[in-house]
């Protein structure tokens, strides 16, 4: 492989950006608008590139760099991508352009939180969490998994919701500050016992070399660990504490109570990516760490993770049916819906990668969370248009809206069927995937997850309804615009893709499968 | 003969200081731009030595030695290895920033007096002295001119802190510092003396004191307590470590700390925390640990014990202060412990990990003084429920904060975390339940910070007395420099790592290849 540096361009070309914005005056919101766009387009045009410089037949990572970091502890500054991160990176590269077309409308809060700060603080989110796909460094990937929480923190602080108050210790305080605490210490208390095992293994296997630790790690027995414990109990420790780092992130049945909260008083664009991406994060890590590193843990484990996933997606379609606030359905669909991303995981978990099926509900998962990047930023971005012009997210205040705004009410319907799976486009690949490939290796949890569906039609045609359809509202006529050219051209590469994937998948779906096969090795 | 580098870096601010002496008082602009000059001299002369250092080579490196009073085996000998040379380098920038910091700004309408005002003729004088004692004691490699410089860079601290100190605490935060210093360096000087007196080589040079140890001039030396014969490095370890470990803040002698640095003047907090706090655990870690290494292990448990404390209690302590400038004392308090900790592991990683925090903290807290400073100069009150929407007013400063914020809470990508990270790991080999406990701290540390940003600098803004702004150019330019160095360390800890791992390695090799 030609040496080359295209991975860390990509990785660090939103840090330049938000570094050359930092010099740009703050009046200048156009400016500081398109700068911040147009920037965060290079790194996509490199994954562009790289994806079609990526060669699908060959087995292990590409584009590989590897250069001095943290010589002393063994850590390495070490990129690389497969199947599995391409993808990821693509998502990523393609979102943020578009979450931050979405910004547009963003206006200061203040002197100190303005667009500016709101776009760097965007971009340097894309780098934390570009660095977590593209590590293969433990220690590397865990600085960049923090990485990412500070911006999100400040972007739901400081451009959230305006409305709603929520009580912590007695006194009341704005929705959005509390959400923003609440996503902050639930992902760090995770991240805490994350460092832990991170801690562990670079001890006990003196590097933190992914590719060195895949080949060491599962069968090592001395952990230099004075507890006393047995090897099978300190690595079971080991792996629960990631499970459960991970778990928190994408989220999984009953450590996902942070992201109503969370996704419904972000920013429209904040929930968007947070939805977009940053649950693809625990996902990623599951696939990428906890499968390969503890193979034996997770097959013993994997009805576990099984039972959560179908929690998960039957109490969040459940909990989404029952939402009257149209931001909290479209985050209660998100558990949903990352609950086929785990529920194939486990599937695969348990067959230890093993077999057809394994690899057909690896690939489900995957493109599911792909997919689901895709109509979830959709989603989110549409209830903040409707948001931005009713000043309400309460479903029961609208109503009848569809001849008032016909153009947003095909738009919402055409996402709205992506997130519920319609056949012909995307959600129904992944999501058939998924479930083809568990129901031979865990056909419980399968079929148990199946009535989930119906209650996913069930929250989204709820949600059409109450929006789109019966009486029109008194109080809109008139008083609605309908959606406008900037607002289409941030949904249109969605629903591009979404269709595209649906009718031919197999682009994406090749690309994932080359990693998913070499997955286990 | 080499260029007597490290002879300049400790005579620089001395001859500033008294060059500034000589100015008329009024000439305020021209003292001030001379203490900028030698700081910018002593930093540049800092930087190089850091990075000609080789690492390669011998462990101590620019040497100078000249003979002082032979008869007493006293000379002035001086040299860097890799633990001194980045604190060398941390003297430096603090010294830079804490100049900057001093220059303030006068705006009678607004009531504002920010930096030193009120004869800053004097101030520079006795802070130069005090910078130039601490560049004297990293550098020195004879015992009995460390301690002539340690008694410099404590002295003045008396003056700065009762003279330009706040006038509810100051006198009372002065004595308590300067006797607690005093009674601790005694301390340690009496141990120091008695290995002078028992090795018998007549010799105070650290580096020929540590040959002969090494070589077991103290083996079957031993101390008649009670009847008992206790080794003599286990009965003086103590003695030695303890002494200046005072000085590092350890528990429970960590008292005279945070009435300090609230007490003492902005530029006198940032060197008082950032830089004094490191040179009692760098001698602990010279004179006490590099001497008596089997003193060192034997004691080691007692020390990971109070550094425990340290961390843990000192996290506590600042999570429920009132006065800002009281939660920033304490975090030094608890941060300082872990440096302690790091050093009790007496592991590689512990060891290197120790090294980095002394720097990422020395930076970290310098900036937090100096932000605490530059409120209450405007705001006319530390007291945190008084405070509030900083951020709205001085939102350069607050971002400087917030940077400083996350080092402090150990955020991977910056200097804390890199410091941390190795510390942790050094305990977890040696105690995993201490491992554990220590861990908590983070978890606090963090719900103090967050406390912190979230009550003075974001909220509403309340009812000030006086109109102010954000802070001046040259308070920028030391916040800035200040959080970059913290952010360079962090993004890529290998410009720093391996020069004090190859002064940890030289370390452990003391320790029969512990």
């Amino acid at each position: 492989m030609e040496p080359t540096r295209v991975l860390s361009l990509i990785l660090f070309s939103p840090t330049l950006v938000a570094l050359i914005m930092a010099f740009l005056p703050r009046e200048e919101k156009t400016l500081l608008r398109w700068t911040a766009l147009l920037g965060s387009l290079v790194p996509f045009g490199l994954t562009v590139a790289v994806w079609f410089g990526f060669d699908q037949g060959r087995a292990g990572f590409q584009y590989v760099e590897n250069y001095v970091w943290y010589p002393t502890l063994n850590a390495t500054y070490h990129l690389g991508l497969d199947g599995l991160s391409l993808s990821m990176v693509l998502l990523t590269t393609l979102l943020t352009p578009i979450a931050i077309l979405a910004s547009f409308n963003v206006e200061d809060v203040s002197k100190a939180y303005s667009v500016k700060a709101y776009m760097i603080l965007f971009l340097m989110l894309e780098t934390g969490m570009l660095g977590v796909f593209l590590s293969l460094d433990l220690l590397l990937f865990f600085v960049f998994w923090e990485i990412g929480l500070v911006p999100m923190f400040f972007l739901i602080n400081q451009w959230g919701s305006e409305k709603g108050e929520r009580e912590v210790f007695g006194k009341m305080i704005p929705a959005r500050q509390y959400a923003s605490y609440k996503f902050m210490i639930y992902t760090m208390a995770g991240s805490l016992g994350l460092l832990l095992a991170i801690q562990l293994i670079g001890v006990a296997a003196n590097t933190y070399d992914l590719t060195k630790l895949y080949q060491i790690w599962p069968s090592m027995a001395d952990l230099k660990v004075p507890f006393g414990l047995g090897v099978g109990t300190i690595k079971t420790m080991a792996f629960w504490a990631f499970a459960v780092a991970f778990a928190l992130k994408v989220p999984l049945w009953p450590f996902h109570t942070w992201l109503p909260d969370a996704h419904t008083e972000a920013p429209t664009a904040g929930s968007m990516i947070l939805a977009g991406v940053l649950l693809k994060l625990g996902a990623y890590g599951f696939l990428r760490l906890v499968l390969p590193l503890f193979p034996i843990e997770s097959q013993t484990y994997a009805p576990v993770l099984a039972f959560l996933a179908m929690m998960a997606i039957v109490f969040g379609a459940w909990a989404a049916y029952g939402q009257t606030d149209f931001k909290r359905l479209v985050a209660y669909s998100s558990v949903n819906h990352m609950g086929f991303v785990v529920l194939g995981i486990a599937a695969a978990a348990a067959a230890l990668g093993k077999g057809d099926d394994a690899v057909i509900a690896l690939n489900g998962a995957v493109m599911q969370m792909f997919n689901h990047g895709l109509s979830a930023a959709g989603m989110f971005f549409l209830v903040g248009v409707i948001y931005e012009r009713t000043h309400t997210r309460n479903l029961e205040e609208f109503g009848g809206l569809f001849p008032l705004v016909p153009v947003y009410g095909g738009i919402l319907i055409f996402t709205s069927m992506a997130s519920l799976g319609l056949p012909g486009l995307n959600g129904f690949i992944s999501e058939f995937l998924v479930v083809r490939g568990s129901w031979p290796i865990l056909p419980l949890y399968t079929a148990l997850s199946m009535i989930g569906l119906f209650f996913t039609g069930a929250y989204i045609l709820k949600g059409i309804k109450k929006v789109l359809h019966g009486p029109t509202n008194e109080k809109w006529i008139g008083h609605l615009t309908e959606i406008n050219p900037r607002e289409i051209l941030v949904m249109a590469p969605l629903m591009v893709l979404i269709l595209w994937i649906g009718v031919w998948p197999g682009w994406l779906l090749n690309t994932i499968n080359s990693a998913m096969l070499m997955l286990f090795k | 003969m080499q260029f007597p580098v490290l002879t300049i870096i400790v005579m620089t601010p001395m001859v500033a200081a008294m060059l500034i002496l000589l100015f008329p008082a009024e000439r305020k602009t021209e003292i001030r731009a001379t203490a900028l000059a030698a700081s910018v001299v002593a930093l540049g002369l800092s930087l190089w030595v850091y990075f000609s250092y080789d690492i390669t080579g011998p462990q101590y490196q620019f040497i100078e030695k000249y003979a002082w009073l032979p008869f007493l085996g006293i000379d002035f000998h001086v040299a860097v290895d890799g633990i001194s040379a980045p604190l060398v380098l941390l003297t430096g920038v603090v010294m830079f920033t804490g100049v900057l910091i001093s220059w303030g700004e006068f705006n009678p309408e607004q009531h504002l007096s920010a930096g030193i005002q009120d004869r800053p003729r004097e101030f520079f004088a006795f802070l130069f002295l005090l910078a130039g004692g601490v560049f004297g004691v990293f550098v020195a490699q004879d015992l009995f001119m460390l301690f002539f410089f340690y008694e410099i860079a404590v002295f003045p601290m008396y003056l700065l802190i009762a003279i330009w100190g706040w006038i509810k605490t100051r006198e009372y935060a002065a004595m308590k510092l300067t006797m607690y210093l005093f009674i601790g360096s005694v301390i340690s000087l009496i141990g120091a003396l008695a290995i002078y007196f028992s090795v018998g080589l007549n010799s105070f040079d650290m580096i020929k004191l540590t040959e002969a140890i090494q070589s077991g001039a103290l083996n079957g030396v031993s101390v008649n307590l009670f009847g008992s014969q206790i080794p003599f490095q286990v009965f003086w370890f103590p003695f030695v470590f303890m002494g200046f470990a005072i000085l590092g803040g350890i528990f429970p002698f960590h008292n005279w700390s945070p009435d300090g640095h609230v007490a003492a003047p902005t530029a006198v907090s940032m060197f008082h925390a950032g830089v004094l706090m490191k040179l009692g655990a760098f001698a602990s870690l010279k004179v006490g640990i590099m001497l008596l290494p089997e003193g060192a292990t034997y004691w080691a448990p007692w020390i990971m014990g109070m550094a425990l404390v340290n961390v843990v209690y000192g996290a506590f302590i600042a999570s429920i202060q009132q006065d800002f400038k009281y939660v920033i004392g304490f975090s030094s308090v608890s941060h300082m412990g872990l440096v302690m900790l790091g050093f009790s592991t007496l592991t590689s990683q512990g060891l290197l990990g120790a090294g980095m925090q002394m720097f990422s903290h020395g930076v970290m807290t310098a900036l937090f003084f100096a932000v605490v400073g530059m409120i209450y100069d405007r705001t006319h009150t530390r007291q945190i429920p008084e405070l509030g929407g900083i951020s709205k007013v001085m939102p350069f400063v607050t971002v400087a904060f917030i940077v400083g914020g996350l080092v402090s809470l150990g955020m991977p990508g910056l200097s804390g975390f890199a410091a941390e990270f190795p510390i942790f790991m050094g305990v977890w080999r040696v105690s995993p339940w201490a491992a554990i406990l220590a861990s908590i701290s983070i978890v606090i540390t963090a719900s103090y910070i967050v406390r912190i940003m979230s009550s003075v600098f974001f909220g509403k803004l309340p009812h000030y007395e006086h109109h102010f702004g954000d802070v001046t150019i040259l308070d920028k330019v030391a916040l800035a420099t200040l959080s970059l160095v913290m952010i360079t360390i962090g993004v890529y800890p290998a410009v720093m790592d391996r020069l004090i791992s190859s002064g940890v390695e030289h370390i452990l090799r003391l320790f029969g290849g512990a």
